[in-house]
């Protein structure tokens, strides 16, 4: 690793020449088909994202500014994101609990069948969409197996609720939380764990002042992945939310009603604020996944 | 070490994750196949053979085909210039091939309707041209390329970052082409990381729902996938064709799994993914 690091850094700097010209390095890899490779990678990004994310700003030439924030502020459209935003906090905070405890257990524990958990673990990336949403939904209504249950007891069926947007999205978040923890559970150092035993640590407080301080940057990036994964989840939601304006319309469902009465401009803002804030946590993830590194790279 | 300690913490956690994985994973996925044949195996047949399933099923596999085989040229050309060079904007364009991770579906949906519907400036050119993209087969398939497009690479790039150029290098300086080094060399360490993300990429798009959903014009036997499919009997309240539809699906999902643990363990056995 610190081999990549040093040639990394020692590319970035520019070449300079005799003639004190700089120029990044580009031509200092004597490996042949450089131009041929970047202008195939390039070509193909631009056409099939990039330009059509532009599209967004060049196709919608007639929403002004003003439009943008009259979409925006309507109060069913401030409800969806609100409706969005509630239930994917709710659900990628449960997957990172249960995360922590899925990857605890398979990175930690032996026992029969273990091999069989790991390897359903990626399951919701596996299953179309329409048929997780199908499932649960039919599950959890009134008169399903689950649901049918939890009305008895009291509780209400979570089909058509804000509970069942929530379900939906723990279903499709899963992966994302243990695959983040587990690869860095499995690194942890044992060592460090059988010297604060040594000095008399209980198993708690190993676990907090020992484990927990390594493993937090991967919950926070697996819980951040959930979260954007969450947000923009449409197909298996859109079954199980009920979709009622105000109660239980999730934003990418309200995009797809605006875009079903033709209203391009309303879509496009709303998709637009949907975008921001799932960059935005891209970016913060990337800024704690660096972070991490260089606190790796310290020690 | 702590994990020793306490044997109910450890009966407590494997119990939680059992009951949570069964809960949210296994009991769906059961269902869905009870479901399928709670009519009997005569329904579940007519499901599964009705002239629109059938023709749904072969829109999907010739999207999947062609946002695979897309998505793997791109994924090797990128995977090779972003390790194999140094050069300025390398960052930048790593980020830009993980955009359609962040995107949501729906949205990927949008943009496509905003290049090439109605309202966009090269529109008149197309139905010059006689081409329709929008409400058709080439919306369906452009969209599911943007939804799948970093799946190769991003499998790829690890594995070749983490090997370092020394190999290409050497041979190159001995006078080999860029395409043999690739063949000879690069390609036989990335082999299952590749494979494994023409999987991912595969069960990705074989299950896109929001953008094609966005896409397609809803024509049964013309421009419904799978999915869509199952999703129109749904709406009809046919509950039991739609889950023997599903179960294809799902048996092709745990197919994917079992592939890919096959893979996993490949690679790690020889340390290459």
């Amino acid at each position: 690793m610190k081999n990549v690091k040093n040639m990394q850094k020692k590319a970035r700097s520019p070449v300079i020449f005799p003639d004190g010209t700089r120029k990044f390095n580009t031509a200092t890899s004597v490996i042949p088909g450089f131009g041929l490779s970047i202008g195939v990678t390039v070509t193909m990004l631009s056409f099939i994202v990039l330009i059509p994310l532009l599209s967004m700003f060049w196709s919608n030439s007639d929403l002004t500014l003003a439009d943008f924030f009259a979409t925006i502020t309507r109060r069913r459209v401030l409800m969806s994101f609100a409706v969005s935003l509630e239930t994917a906090l709710i659900a990628s905070l449960i997957n990172m609990v249960m995360g922590l405890v899925m990857a605890w257990v398979l990175v930690r524990y032996e026992f029969p069948g273990k091999r069989l958990l790991d390897g359903m673990i990626e399951l919701p990336f596996a299953l179309p969409t329409v048929v997780a949403g199908m499932a649960l939904t039919s599950l959890t209504t009134d008169n399903g197996l689950i649901g049918g249950f939890l009305e008895r007891i009291g509780i209400g069926a979570p089909a058509y609720t804000r509970a069942g947007i929530v379900i939906a999205m723990i279903f499709v978040g899963i992966p994302f939380v243990v695959r983040s923890i587990q690869p860095v559970l499995e690194k942890v150092d044992r060592r460090a764990e059988e010297a604060a035993f040594i000095m008399g640590a209980g198993p708690a407080c190993i676990f907090w002042r020992v484990i927990f301080p390594e493993i937090r940057p991967a919950m926070l990036v697996g819980f951040g992945l959930a979260f954007a994964r969450s947000l923009g989840e449409y197909g298996s939601v859109v079954f199980i939310a009920g979709n009622q304006p105000y109660k239980t319309e999730i934003a990418p469902l309200l995009i797809m009603s605006e875009l079903q009465e033709y209203d391009y401009a309303s879509a496009t803002a709303i998709a637009l604020v949907m975008l921001i804030i799932a960059f935005f946590t891209l970016f913060v993830m990337n800024l704690i996944q660096s972070r991490a590194a260089r606190r790796a790279g310290e020690r | 070490m702590i994990e020793q300690k306490n044997k109910w913490v450890r009966r407590l956690l494997i119990g939680l994750t059992v009951a949570f994985l069964g809960l949210f994973l296994v009991v769906p996925l059961v269902f869905v196949l009870v479901q399928a044949f709670s009519r009997g195996l005569g329904v579940y047949w007519e499901a599964v053979s009705d002239t629109f399933a059938v023709q749904a099923l072969v829109l999907t596999l010739v999207t999947v085909f062609t946002a695979v085989a897309v998505n793997t040229i791109f994924g090797l050309f990128a995977a090779w210039s972003l390790t194999r060079y140094r050069f300025f904007g390398r960052k930048i364009l790593n980020t830009f091939i993980d955009l359609p991770l962040s995107v949501s579906p729906v949205i990927a949906g949008l943009i496509f309707l905003l290049t090439f519907g109605r309202f966009s400036p090269i529109y008149p050119l197309l139905t010059a041209a006689g081409i329709r993209v929008v409400y058709a087969i080439p919306g369906i398939i452009l969209a599911t390329i943007f939804v799948t497009f970093p799946y190769v690479s991003r499998e790829i790039i690890p594995v070749l970052e983490a090997r370092g150029t020394e190999e290409e290098e050497a041979a190159a300086l001995m006078g080999a082409g860029g395409f043999t080094i690739f063949r000879r060399v690069t390609f036989p360490h990335i082999k299952w990381a590749f494979l494994y993300g023409i999987v991912l990429c595969a069960a990705r798009a074989l299950g896109e729902f929001g953008a094609v959903s966005v896409l397609s014009g809803r024509l049964r036997g013309r421009t419904l996938t799978l999915p869509l499919y199952i999703e129109s009997l749904y709406q009809e309240y046919s509950y039991a064709p739609a889950f023997a539809v599903s179960s294809i699906l799902v048996v092709l999902a745990i197919l994917v799994l079992i592939i890919k643990t096959v893979l996993e363990y490949k690679g790690n056995k020889r340390g290459d993914l």
